[in-house]
């Protein structure tokens, strides 16, 4: 290892399949459940926007400038733009963003970080390599430098160039975490039964890293979604896309804040936070569920830490 | 000693990866955007700037792709990122020059401030165990690191620069009223504009590393010679800072060095909102302009940058840390 990142070592919970098991610790845990909810309220407003919102987000035909009125409850913009139904349906968008990049970015550590593990020897020097120099590199102005170039009028330029740069961190954490499994004896026998390493891989290692591959889907989300709107909020994502990172572009080039149209800028950016909240505390709570000396409010008691 | 040479061999080696992306990133795009660019401005570019420029994007020449990689190297290492196009004829160099101060000293220091508030808060966080500072602290830093630096920027703008008016709400100085030099008046007025970008910063920044202090910390408090210690009857804040605060640290130091990253891309979007004039605000200008030179010379800068520092912590982490020398 060439530089040493806190990778927290989840324990195994034992019993039940995976899927109870994560639900199981998510009700334990106040953090994990506020979260959950909030997430859960984010994904129904993106399923049946038309439900909350009854102006569409890309009309611009009501009187602009508006306050709060009943009929447009966050007002209107300089455009006569609806501002709650830009907020609404924005939702959409930036989950599909976050959970696409954070599957595709999971995926992609979760298969680096396993296989230099498990194989050893020059793969796990050349990819452990690899994933350390996509580490320090900084990546926000690289997906600049990137969109810069594309001109990327499609949300796929954005999604591809986030999933391609950031899945590192996880996938070291993830490495760490499989390399603490490579003498156990399951695999063992897996070897002697003549297994080819690709199936060891998949259905022998990766099912037993469930809780740690369900964090860093979080993180990774939480990347995605800091690192999408920062780039809309830039003017780098579609402009004409009704997203919260783009709706904030556009208060900021019409100077929404000095004209006393805080909320056209305050929404989006709330709403960010909020669903960018979801996933951290999501994220910290399993940290905690993994690693028990977290938890808030026990006794100090000694902690075994397996090191990577 | 071996482990400073291995992380020196990791330093040239990711600086030659940036190099290498900075190389290919025009050349792998759909229809090379460079080309676009360059047509726009031929008729007024020096030949000397011209051949510079055909050099960093491989335009207008019949090399390999390996001779063009060898040319581009040789330029760059000769210094030349070539020449501005939205400030010509200023060269690359001369117009970063002009920004770069500014964000060293924002995010110098509101890194090193960071530091400091996050490891103390960590540590007091840590060492209460369970009393209501403790219970305060993850859930609050959770929050704060999980918010986007321009929601952050905007409030606190919205706050403090508006509708307060107690700081001013762009730029580094006043650019109409004021002179710079080293005078009183000119040194408050700089100072009076980093306020409100600076703790912006500070403000997203430092949740990550009160609680990677924190976790850490709990997890030293456990050890056998934190136990001894007190057995010893040693007072209670030389255990806390020269047994367990003292060997948490170590750890952290590269992972500080990695959240760089993050820093900077914090250090645009705060410029951006501010719009002052650092190197980030002019790279969103840069790729706002189409100058890809600029563009491609501040993110090579950027990145040399950050990997200087992270090399820095990590001699400072051999310097401070037997086990690191020992691993060898």
């Amino acid at each position: 290892m060439t530089a040493t990142v806190v990778a927290p070592t989840p324990t195994q919970i034992p019993s039940g399949n995976a899927f109870a098991r994560v639900f199981r610790a998510v009700r334990a845990n106040r953090k994990a459940t506020v979260g959950a909810i909030l997430l859960l309220i984010f994904i129904l407003i993106a399923l049946f926007p038309g439900v909350i919102a009854h102006d569409s987000p890309s009309a611009d035909n009501y009187t602009p400038k508006l306050g709060f009125t009943t009929a447009h409850l966050l007002g209107t913009n300089t455009f006569g733009q609806d501002l709650w139904a830009q907020v609404i349906y924005g939702t959409g968008s930036m989950l599909q963003i976050a959970f696409i990049v954070g599957a595709a970015t999971t995926a992609i550590a979760v298969l680096i970080g396993v296989a230099a593990a498990y194989l050893g020897g020059l793969w796990d020097g050349s990819l452990s390599v690899l994933t350390d120099v996509l580490l320090v590199i900084p990546l926000f102005p690289l997906l600049i430098v990137i969109a810069g170039y594309a001109h990327g009028d499609s949300i796929w330029v954005m999604i591809i160039s986030i999933t391609v740069t950031s899945w590192s961190y996880t996938a070291r954490q993830l490495r760490a975490q499989a390399l603490t499994l490579r003498n156990r004896d399951f695999l063992e026998a897996a070897r002697v039964r003549g297994e080819r390493k690709l199936y060891v891989i998949v259905v022998e290692i990766i099912p037993t890293m469930t809780s740690l591959i369900v964090a860093s889907f979080l993180t990774n989300a939480l990347y995605a979604i800091l690192f999408s709107s920062g780039l809309q909020f830039i003017g780098l994502g579609n402009p004409n896309q009704v997203s919260w990172g783009t709706t904030l572009y556009w208060a900021q080039s019409e100077a929404a804040l000095q004209t006393g149209m805080p909320w056209w800028a305050l929404a989006p950016g709330i709403c960010i936070a909020l669903l960018g909240t979801a996933f951290a505390l999501l994220n910290y709570a399993f940290d905690e569920i993994g690693n028990p000396a977290l938890r808030p409010v026990r006794k100090a008691r000694k902690v075994g830490r397996a090191r990577g | 000693m071996r482990y400073v040479l291995r992380r020196l061999g990791f330093f040239i080696l990711t600086m030659w990866a940036a190099l290498t992306l900075n190389f290919l990133l025009p050349r792998l795009m759909p229809g090379n955007p460079a080309e676009v660019m360059l047509s726009k401005f031929h008729g007024e570019l020096t030949p000397g700037s011209l051949h510079s420029l055909e050099v960093l994007f491989g335009l207008n020449t019949h090399q390999n792709i390996f001779q063009q990689y060898i040319s581009y190297v040789h330029q760059l290492l000769t210094g030349n990122l070539g020449t501005s196009l939205s400030q010509y004829p200023q060269s690359v160099s001369s117009v970063i020059g002009s920004a770069i101060w500014w964000t060293v000293a924002l995010v110098g220091v509101t890194t090193v401030l960071a530091f400091i508030l996050g490891t103390g808060i960590g540590i007091v966080s840590a060492w209460r165990r369970g009393s209501r500072l403790d219970s305060i602290v993850p859930p609050v830093f959770v929050v704060t690191s999980a918010l986007p630096y321009f929601l952050v920027g905007i409030v606190l703008l919205l706050v403090f620069g508006i509708t307060l008016k107690w700081f001013p709400s762009e730029g580094a100085y006043y650019v109409t009223t004021d002179t710079p030099g080293f005078n009183i008046t000119f040194f408050e007025d700089v100072f009076n504009h980093a306020v409100l970008p600076a703790a912006a910063l500070l403000i997203t920044l430092i949740g990550t590393w009160i609680l990677t202090m924190r976790n850490t910390m709990i997890t030293t408090l456990a050890e056998d010679y934190v136990r001894m210690a007190r057995a010893k009857g040693l007072p209670g804040w030389r255990i806390m800072l020269d047994y367990a605060a003292r060997n948490a640290i170590l750890p952290n130091l590269t992972g500080f060095a990695m959240s760089l990253g993050f820093v900077v891309s914090g250090a645009i979007l705060i410029e951006d909102v501010f719009n002052y004039p650092g190197v980030g605000f002019m790279l969103l200008q840069a790729v706002g302009n189409e100058d890809y030179p600029l563009m491609q010379g501040l993110f090579l800068l950027i990145t040399v940058a950050v990997l200087v520092a992270i090399l820095i912590a990590d001699v400072l982490t051999a310097l401070l840390d037997p086990r690191t020398r020992e691993a060898g």
